[in-house]
């Protein structure tokens, strides 16, 4: 068998003034021809103005068998959130 | 993991599912979720893939350079469908080339439906309109299924078919609003896809081996005699706005039910196609290997491109 054709990552701005977001994957050789092949696959109605390809390999992820030690310290943390804090109901402008 | 483990991990699972929660690529999943998404994922891969044949047959002998370009368009959206759909397929942990072997070798499935000839210019329209429909009819549950690639891709997926069914339809009106042949060429596409459409929809329920297990991972969410129903319910009234007939003497509405009634589909048939005794089960497969294997010199030749490319620049940045 011969070797397995690299994957890479879309991503695609859908108009200017949005971020690039993650559209789906695709096999191709080298850079340039997955930026080919994304227009084709991901871009046939109109659906980015900009493209962005990376290699899968490139892309570190974290793992959900750590998401508690990441994720949970954020929760009980309500301070950060606005509402928080009490305050008059007359209070106006903040 | 002990069985215990095991035990709380799929009853963990099993709730995150029961309240519509999707299941991502890296989190945990019982082997047979992953195993029964490969199967289905990849068979819907194929048939997209496959599905390009009998059209692609019509591609050069379109009757007007709009009808070309349309139906290069729909060809092109199923090679896109496949690539999305392999690429969800992938995040389970097979290589596309595993899943281009299953396909090759015969391991893998595809849809059925692909094993019939297309013998005129109306069976675009017929196709189109049909098989399509019973598609969309199939895929439009699954844009909310659990695996969250899967149904990522099919939200992309129904957003383009609908163009598909209504080119077909388009195709149908013309040929029936023209020439006494041409709609008699319409009616013989419909005679020959009506039936092969309805067992797309597959098995009856009694005979169906994975709808229950289907339907608690919402890989299914209507069983595929409900499906089958809507189908039919649908489109004849479809077919009375064309002025075509459904090839079923039985076929009459049901005042109590409020749905058609049908006449009995013949299963032998439907398995035999399946188990390979189709019209064209063998050139299909052939087309596909031979598509695979005399491509080949490109993608080695790409991928030496990439290599030396990649070399070079190497050694350019050591040089300076």
């Amino acid at each position: 068998m011969s070797k397995e054709i690299p994957l890479w990552e879309v991503f695609i701005r859908s108009k200017n003034g949005l971020e690039h977001r993650h559209c789906g994957s695709l096999h191709a050789e080298d850079a340039e021809m997955a930026m080919n092949n994304a227009r084709d696959v991901y871009t046939r109605r109109n659906e980015g103005v900009s493209i962005w390809v990376v290699e899968s390999k490139n892309i570190t992820a974290s793992s959900p068998e750590h998401s508690s030690e990441l994720f949970e310290p954020a929760t009980d943390k309500v301070y950060r959130h606005p509402t928080f804090y009490e305050l008059p109901d007359e209070l106006k402008h903040m | 993991m002990s069985e215990a483990e095991i035990k709380s991990l799929e009853a963990q699972f099993d709730a995150k599912i029961a309240n519509d929660q999707k299941i991502e690529p890296k989190d945990w999943m019982p082997e047979k979720y992953r195993k029964t998404h490969i199967r289905q994922i990849s068979q819907h891969a194929h048939s997209e893939i496959v599905g390009m044949l009998p059209e692609g047959n019509w591609i050069t002998r379109a009757p007007s350079l709009r009808r070309k370009a349309a139906l290069l368009a729909k060809v092109q959206d199923e090679a896109g469908h496949g690539l999305y759909l392999y690429s969800a397929c992938e995040t389970l942990g097979i290589t596309r080339e595993e899943l281009y072997d299953q396909l090759h070798s015969g391991a893998a499935k595809y849809s059925s439906i692909f094993n019939y000839p297309t013998l005129t210019w109306a069976d675009m329209g017929a196709i189109g309109w049909l098989v399509d429909g019973a598609a969309i009819i199939n895929q439009v549950p699954l844009c909310s299924t659990s695996y969250g690639p899967y149904a990522r891709a099919m939200v992309r997926v129904c957003k383009e078919e609908s163009f598909h069914q209504r080119q077909g339809y388009e195709i149908m009106l013309s040929l029936c609003n023209g020439t006494d042949e041409q709609k008699e060429m319409a009616q013989d596409a419909l005679n020959r896809w009506w039936w092969p459409s309805l067992m797309m929809l597959g098995p009856e329920d009694k005979d169906s081996v994975h709808t229950e297990q289907s339907m608690k991972w919402k890989l299914k969410r209507k069983t595929n005699d409900e499906l089958r129903q809507q189908f039919i319910d649908q489109t004849v009234p479809q077919a009375d706005i064309l002025g075509l007939t459904i090839p079923d003497p039985d076929l009459k509405w049901n005042d109590e039910k409020g749905t058609y009634d049908f006449g009995a589909i013949n299963w032998d048939e439907f398995w035999q196609v399946v188990k390979g005794h189709g019209p064209l089960n063998k050139k299909r497969l052939d087309d596909r290997r031979n598509a695979w294997n005399e491509g080949k010199w490109v993608r080695d030749a790409a991928m030496a491109y990439a290599e030396k490319q990649a070399q070079r620049k190497t050694e350019a940045a050591t040089a300076v």
